[in-house]
């Protein structure tokens, strides 16, 4: 599903990605490791698409709209609700039924009660957990996760393992983490950067 | 057309987003009345009402800059601009949402710009009208790209004026020039012609401006 | 290309101040005139060639144009700045003035100035990067498309500004004006190529010595 060969990203003159290799067959789950600095973010925003890379070739067989993103920021707009964030981005992934669909994902990360709070009144681990469901939204074929447990307390990362879990043989996976033992079970690939 | 539907998703956010946070527009109209007292006092009293025109559109011009310099504001802080630049709407959606959003923003202003503009000075004819609609046309498109650029980088809200200016240069010969000129439906055309040509090239580019 | 620009830059001036017949209207100052209308068209030159080169990025992606784009532009702002004070002179030696609205390339310089000037902000606040290079691409091609726009803009604008029309130097030179205008215009065509051949293999050297080092100090 993801096919990259001689991955290369540069700023200027500095060199952030060297001839990356990396293959993830549909349903895999791979797992990136590495450093503070050593790219695992900027490999996720190139197989995301929001960045191209300055050498090498990359092929990702999934659209836009099939794809989740999890990033440092939650990409929520602070000044809506969490239901109206939802709703936003419902409707730009086309989601079919998004009312069902927001209110379950809500009730699943422990947020519904919060629902109709503005999105910057969230703590930390609220806002990562939205963030996630913005990410889930829309059932996405492939998942490209950064560092996903970040700022969870204990209730919110059970709940990550728990869908993670579930939806291990439904998707492909790129997970960039500090933790990869807590992840190791599910892996079935690995890449160091 | 899901395009449209995508603008029309982007702008209510847009829209919903002001309404929540009351920050740009009450600035623009408080903005652009004061600018109009203030040519009332720059303006000598002998000076003639062609130059009263003038200031009308410096007023609109700024308070333009104004509001678009925020433009971005919600979508900088924290990238959440990446959010919209992953889903599947098309990129230049990104920027016509914003424009449209602009465009109510900047009318809402000059509904009451106009108004008072012809209260403390002279009455506005028709012509002015409709070049005001047509110059807006073009500030929001140039401006809503202008800002995304502006947004990227550090200097934020410094530099915005300094790209937006020059660039409406051109928009200002054309709503004066319809106001004073012998002949305001070739201004007017100056105008749409403006409107065209940087409304395709902001359209174009816009991807280019989001993305790495 | 530094000595053929030197040569015929050299000719060129030489032919203008000495070879060519003096103007019935304007006299010895008009002579400015042989430096200041190919130094804009060089400009102009310059702006176009740093939008092609922006429109290669946009197109493949490969940085390097980024570069040339840059150079491009930067010579363009140049020569441009040049217009402006060549310009200045001529009219100060042929009308008494240091500036006159009723110039419409003198106009346009200025706008451009501007915007160009605000390119170089623009790209001094973005970080290094492939991002820098794509936003300063579409601002180039923002600019060129500009420059008819703006030419149109003061042509309409004369209508209402009431410039001071002042006589001028048209098309019709004589031929031997016409030979010593070309041969200038060749002249600082040539300049142009050979600074920005100059300064993009400046800029080339410059990143090629900052990635060794970063090579060296990863190791």
């Amino acid at each position: 599903m993801i096919h990259a060969r001689g991955l290369e990203r540069r700023y200027g003159a500095k060199r952030v990605l060297r001839g990356v290799d990396l293959d993830v067959e549909r349903g895999g789950f791979t797992l990136v490791t590495g450093r503070n600095g050593s790219g695992k973010t900027t490999l996720l925003r190139l197989v995301a698409g929001l960045a191209a890379p300055t050498a090498g070739e990359l092929q990702v067989d999934a659209e836009r709209g099939q794809l989740g993103f999890l990033g440092h920021e939650p990409l929520v707009y602070r000044e809506l609700t969490a239901i109206e964030n939802l709703r936003l981005y419902a409707r730009l992934y086309r989601v079919p039924e998004p009312r069902e669909r927001i209110g379950m994902l809500l009730e699943r990360f422990a947020l519904w009660d919060a629902r109709n709070q503005r999105a910057g009144s969230y703590s930390r681990g609220m806002l990562q957990r939205l963030a996630l469901c913005r990410a889930l939204l829309h059932e996405p074929e492939l998942l490209l996760l950064d560092e996903p447990y970040s700022g969870l307390d204990a209730e919110g990362a059970e709940l990550l393992d728990r869908e993670l879990a579930e939806r291990r043989g439904n998707a492909t996976f790129l997970v960039a983490t500090h933790d990869p033992d807590r992840l190791a079970p599910l892996a079935s690939g690995a890449l160091a950067l | 057309m899901t395009y449209a539907r995508d603008v029309v998703a982007l702008a209510r956010k847009d829209l919903l987003l002001e309404l929540r946070a009351r920050e740009t527009l009450p600035a623009m109209l408080l903005f652009v009345l004061a600018t109009l007292v203030a040519f009332r006092f720059a303006l000598p009293s002998d000076a003639s009402e062609r130059a009263s025109i003038g200031l009308l559109w410096v007023a609109i011009l700024f308070t333009a800059l104004l509001g678009i310099t925020r433009a971005f504001i919600p979508e900088r802080e924290q990238r959440v601009l990446d959010g919209l630049v992953l889903s599947p709407v098309d990129r230049s959606a990104i920027w016509l949402g914003k424009v449209v959003a602009t465009l109510a923003f900047l009318g809402a202003a000059e509904l009451v710009a106009l108004p008072a503009f012809g209260l403390f000075f002279d009455s506005v004819t028709w012509t002015t009208v409709a070049a005001v609609v047509l110059a807006d046309i073009g500030i929001c498109a140039v401006g809503a790209i202008l800002a995304a650029m502006a947004a990227a980088g550090r200097a934020r809200e410094l530099l915005f004026p300094v790209l937006f200016l020059p660039l409406s240069i051109p928009i200002l010969v054309g709503g004066v020039g319809a106001a004073v000129g012998d002949d305001p439906a070739r201004y007017l055309a100056f105008l749409a012609l403006y409107d065209a040509v940087f409304a395709i090239l902001a359209w174009a580019s816009f991807e280019y401006v989001v993305t790495e | 290309m530094a000595v053929a620009a030197a040569v015929v830059l050299v000719a060129g001036v030489a032919l203008a101040l000495l070879w060519a017949p003096e103007d019935a209207d304007q006299g010895p100052s008009q002579r400015i005139f042989y430096l200041h209308v190919p130094i804009a068209l060089t400009a102009y030159a310059c702006f176009g060639w740093g939008a092609w080169k922006a429109l290669r990025l946009l197109w493949t992606g490969e940085q390097r144009y980024d570069l040339e784009s840059y150079t491009a532009v930067h010579m363009g702002t140049i020569f441009g700045t040049l217009t402006l004070v060549t310009g200045s002179i001529w009219a100060r030696t042929s009308w008494g003035v240091w500036w006159s609205w009723g110039e419409r390339q003198l106009v346009l310089f200025l706008i451009l100035f501007l915007f160009y000037a605000a390119y170089f902000m623009l790209r001094f606040s973005l970080p290094d990067g492939p991002g820098r290079a794509r936003i300063s691409a579409v601002y180039a091609l923002f600019g060129v498309v500009l420059i008819p726009i703006s030419f149109l803009a003061i042509r309409l604008a004369e209508n209402f500004i009431h410039p001071v029309v002042f006589t001028r130097d048209g098309p019709q030179m004589s031929g031997d004006m016409f030979f010593t205008f070309c041969v200038c215009l060749a002249g600082t065509l040539l300049l142009a190529g050979t600074l920005y051949l100059n300064e993009l293999a400046g800029k080339r050297l410059d990143l090629r010595l900052r990635e060794l080092r970063e090579s060296l100090e990863l190791g």
